[in-house]
């Protein structure tokens, strides 16, 4: 529940993002906090990353996200066997006109669903991680824009599943959020076993934007005021990652501007005019952990770590 | 190529200089030649007048001129460039005429500079309250000044004024241990420039008809005494001064040879005293009659005189003893006595005639108590008496018959010579006044008094003061009361209203606590005060050491709680540990990592009543704090001031 409070709100205030989270809360129970960190990493406009066994709504959530924002959808099934070319597209020779056509691949989408991305090989792996870098595709000597918004929302299961290739470092930096849907909870659970499935009602949903109206929305949410004692407290977060025994390394410079923009979209989708501790604490986990190796074990950071640096550091 | 001190002056930095400049110059103007301060004072009104029209500043052509006619006007005055009055007045003409030339940020350091340094020549004229309370004001504004020159045009210049007070509290603990701890030096400066004391009067050493009563229009105070005991009856308190045994006709002064030394046999039990004297630049004290214990480095005289062995040129304290009942010099020196029975040929025969007339057939005794017959009978005791002709005892006693306590003096004297009595003239006070408020008895120049002393066989010599005579208010209730009304008495002296009377024993109370305490603290009291400390014996390398620890602890104190205090700089954040102190008062504790929108949560859990006042105070601090406007402190300020 949040909290009622009278802090000045956001002229214009989106309220077409109130009808996603909440059209999206219908189709995806009990996760409200994810769904807004997926939200407000799109409107960061950054990728996505959702990591969790096989079964838990990965797919359900990216699919909900296209359809409620109007996006042109695509998905890629990652496998051993799939090639760049199969993200980027080919070239075909046609006979009629004796000339080479592009076929554009799936990766030409304003939202790509790259399903179990861990599947594929790291070669094509990183025509994808490329693509979603650049917003551009080489293919062939030639140089494609790929079309504006492009979000990726990639899906991974958990890396100690046999026959996977887990992503480096260097190519998890690349998404801005990771997240983990885990199991509903007890009636959230019940409620999704008696209506009998939600991949029907995706279906049937109504886009409540349109692709045009997003990028203005983005540039609102990056506008977001950040006072100087915040960014002290960002600073002071990422320097206490480096210096916490708790981590193999600390966070990027790269990693502190996104926990920043991370940030901004949260405060704004909330309606505030400024960014709040409240905000960059919210975000934290999403945005550091997959950024972060743990002493322990080398994988991801726990969440114990993240609450542990959260209490580590006093707010400016 | 341009170096930040060349920078052009922001034009509203200029007043600050202007206030600057007429702020360390303006009490040096009192006592400066007139002309002095005249042209000072023009060339600040132009410099202000330049300002306010925005006009150009003069030329060389015409400052150094003005330089130079300054300069030459100084040395015409002062016949020197150098020493304390020329080289102050130089001082000021510089800063006056800097103000001509205000270009650059270099010229604006260089009155904050000069400014700094003219605030120290004004303890070389006066160490008084007024002048401390007017020089912490000036320093505050040159402080304030050099801020203003560092910290641009955009602030208010409130905020200047505060943070140089800040400033200037935090010099505080300096400036007491500096004061406290800094070898102190007995005496006067080394090198303070030689015209440093002009000016301190006080008692002459030689008399003539006008010089006392010239002196008893000035209300100064010559000292000040504080007995051990009660206070002696006051037609006791005769403070003996320079004795005079030799008269020329019109002026009487000390006879500069040597005197046996005293024979003194005290006859009552001696009376303990302190008294601080204030600079009369002479080799001599004031001491009740007759002196018993002597300070060091002091020797009594053949007269009774306590003599110092040097000038007396600052305040000085002293401890002292006297009997007030004595016998002196029962047998005396034939020579001596000759001595004081010496009038010079052919003169006064009226005199001369009245006293040969009265020793037929009378005792010495007898002779004089026919003088004070003759003083009490129609005589008048008056600061304007007319002049005397060149027979100046005949004149007075037969014709003018008015007088002031010299002529009184100088009269019976010349009948007891002339009777064939040693007889000779003692300057000094007389009386003094009580200040119920200090227990202080203050004696002023105009308590100066002279009086006679004759000797008598078998007894000595004795006090008589004829002036007892004529107007015995004058001794038993003080000046004020012995003249007619309409004298020239200072102001001070003459109101006799009561209110008056007790504002100005608590201002010079006040004055006297200033003057013993601080300003009478020498190296004796360091002393006393370091042995205190346990650093007895102190050399001055160890008060240096003491100096720079203390210093060094104070640095270090003051940088830790800088630093401890900093966070708390920003108002905003203040009022937000004030609603948490608030808040821990009621058993709320805020996690230093917790949000103020956490901790709202929790205040609405645990303390339902406080959540809706902490909630506003939550809402002000994050707009306040994090939001993109300064106008909210306000509101969070009314905001932690519901919550209590």
């Amino acid at each position: 529940m949040m909290f009622k409070s009278t802090l000045s709100g956001l002229a214009g205030r989106p309220r077409a993002f109130d009808g996603v989270l909440e059209q999206a809360g219908r189709i995806i129970l009990g996760k409200d906090h994810e769904i807004r960190l997926a939200i407000a990493c799109l409107l960061a406009n950054g990728h996505l990353l959702i990591e969790d066994l096989p079964g838990m709504g990965k797919t359900t959530l990216a699919h909900t996200l296209a359809r409620l924002l109007g996006l042109q959808f695509s998905r890629i099934q990652f496998t051993s066997d799939l090639l760049p070319a199969d993200i980027t597209g080919v070239s075909v020779f046609e006979r009629d006109r004796s000339e080479f056509r592009f076929l554009p691949g799936p990766v030409f989408a304003q939202l790509v669903l790259a399903d179990e991305i861990n599947r594929a090989t790291p070669k094509t792996q990183s025509a994808l991680l490329e693509a979603m870098e650049e917003g551009q595709v080489t293919a062939e000597g030639q140089t494609r824009l790929l079309p504006t918004p492009f979000f990726v929302i990639a899906t991974q299961n958990p890396a100690h599943q046999i026959g996977t290739f887990p992503l480096p470092e260097s190519q998890l930096d690349r998404f801005l959020m990771r997240l983990e849907l885990g199991y509903p909870d007890r009636t959230a659970e019940r409620a999704l076993l008696a209506a009998g499935g939600q991949r029907r009602r995706v279906e049937e949903l109504m886009p409540l934007l349109t692709p045009d109206e997003l990028p203005p929305l983005q540039q609102e949410a990056s506008a977001i005021h950040t006072a100087a004692p915040l960014i002290d407290y960002v600073q002071a977060l990422v320097e206490a990652t480096r210096q916490n025994p708790a981590f193999q390394h600390g966070l990027s410079p790269r990693a502190g501007l996104a926990l920043l923009a991370a940030a901004r979209a949260w405060a704004w989708l909330a309606g505030r005019d400024m960014v709040l501790p409240d905000d960059v604490q919210a975000v934290l986990p999403a945005v550091a952990r997959h950024r972060l190796r743990s002493a322990q074990g080398g994988g991801y950071a726990l969440p114990e770590d993240i609450a542990a640096l959260i209490r580590s550091v006093a707010i400016p | 190529m341009s170096t930040p001190a060349r920078e052009a002056l922001d034009r509203h930095a200029t007043p600050w200089l202007f206030a600057t400049a007429l702020a360390t110059t303006a009490p040096h103007f009192i006592h400066q030649p007139p002309w002095l301060s005249v042209l000072t004072g023009a060339m600040l009104l132009w410099a202000v007048w330049l300002w306010w029209k925005d006009r150009r500043l003069p030329g060389r052509w015409i400052l150094i001129p003005l330089v130079g006619a300054g300069s030459a006007g100084i040395l015409l005055e002062f016949h020197t460039l150098f020493g304390r009055d020329a080289g102050v007045a130089m001082l000021v003409m510089f800063m006056t005429m800097k103000l001509l030339e205000l270009k650059s940020r270099r010229d604006a350091m260089v009155i904050v500079t000069l400014g700094y340094f003219l605030l120290l020549t004004h303890y070389l004229y006066s160490q008084s309250i007024p002048t401390g309370i007017w020089l912490l004001a000036a320093m505050w504004l040159v402080t304030a000044t050099l801020i203003r020159l560092h910290g641009g045009p955009t602030s208010q210049p409130r905020d200047f004024l505060r943070y140089a007070g800040v400033l200037c509290l935090q010099a505080i603990p300096f400036m007491l241990v500096l004061y406290l701890l800094f070898p102190r030096i007995s005496g006067p400066l080394w090198g303070l420039p030689s015209d440093a004391y002009a000016g301190k009067t006080g008692l002459s050493d030689t008399m003539t008809p006008g010089s006392i009563a010239q002196l008893v229009q000035n209300a100064d105070i010559a000292f000040r005494v504080r007995f051990d005991g009660p206070l002696p009856p006051k037609q006791k308190l005769y403070w003996r001064g320079p004795v005079m045994e030799q008269f020329d006709g019109t002026t009487w002064q000390p006879y500069k040879g040597r005197h046996p030394a005293p024979q003194l046999d005290s006859m009552s039990p001696p009376i303990a005293y302190e008294t601080t004297l204030e600079a009369h630049n002479q080799r001599w004290l004031l001491a009740l009659d007759a002196p018993g214990n002597l300070p060091a480095e002091t020797s009594l005289s053949g007269t009774l005189t306590v003599n110092t062995a040097n000038a007396i040129n600052e305040r000085q304290r002293f401890r002292l003893s006297a009997s007030l009942d004595y016998r002196f010099n029962a047998s005396e020196d034939p020579l001596v006595l000759r001595r004081n029975l010496v009038l010079p040929a052919n003169s006064n025969p009226q005199t001369r005639a009245l006293a040969a007339q009265w020793r037929v057939g009378n005792t010495p005794e007898g002779v004089i108590s026919k003088a004070l017959g003759l003083f009490a009978a129609d005589f008048t005791y008056t600061l304007y008496p007319p002049l005397l002709g060149r027979h100046s005892v005949d004149d007075f006693l037969f014709r003018s018959k008015r007088g002031f306590c010299e002529h009184y003096a100088a009269a019976f004297v010349t009948l007891m010579r002339a009777a064939d009595i040693p007889a000779r003239v003692v300057g000094g006070y007389q009386g003094g006044e009580f200040n119920p408020l200090d227990q202080y008895l203050v004696v002023r120049q105009s308590d100066a008094h002279a009086w006679a002393e004759v000797w008598l066989d078998g007894k000595g010599w004795v006090r008589v003061d004829p002036t007892a005579a004529v107007s015995p208010d004058r001794i038993e209730t003080g000046i004020a009361n012995a003249l007619a009304f309409g004298e020239p008495l200072p102001m001070l002296i003459q109101i006799r209203a009561d209110w008056i009377r007790t504002l100005r024993y608590r201002w010079e109370a006040i004055n006297n606590a200033w003057n013993q305490n601080i300003l009478g603290y020498d190296p004796q009291r360091q002393r006393e005060l370091l042995a205190r400390l346990g650093l007895a014996d102190t050399d001055w390398r160890s008060l240096v050491i003491a100096l720079g620890g203390t210093c060094g602890l104070l640095v270090a104190g003051l940088m830790a709680w800088t630093l401890y205090k900093r966070p708390e700089r920003d108002p905003v954040v203040r009022l937000w540990h004030k609603a948490l102190r608030q808040l821990a008062r009621r058993k709320v504790d805020c996690a230093p990592w917790e949000t103020p929108l956490d901790l709202a949560r929790r205040v609405r859990e645990q303390r339902p009543e406080l959540a809706e006042p902490f909630q506003r105070v939550v809402d002000a601090y994050l707009v306040a704090r994090y939001g993109n406007t300064d106008e909210h402190l306000k509101t969070l300020r009314d905001a932690v001031a519901q919550l209590r």
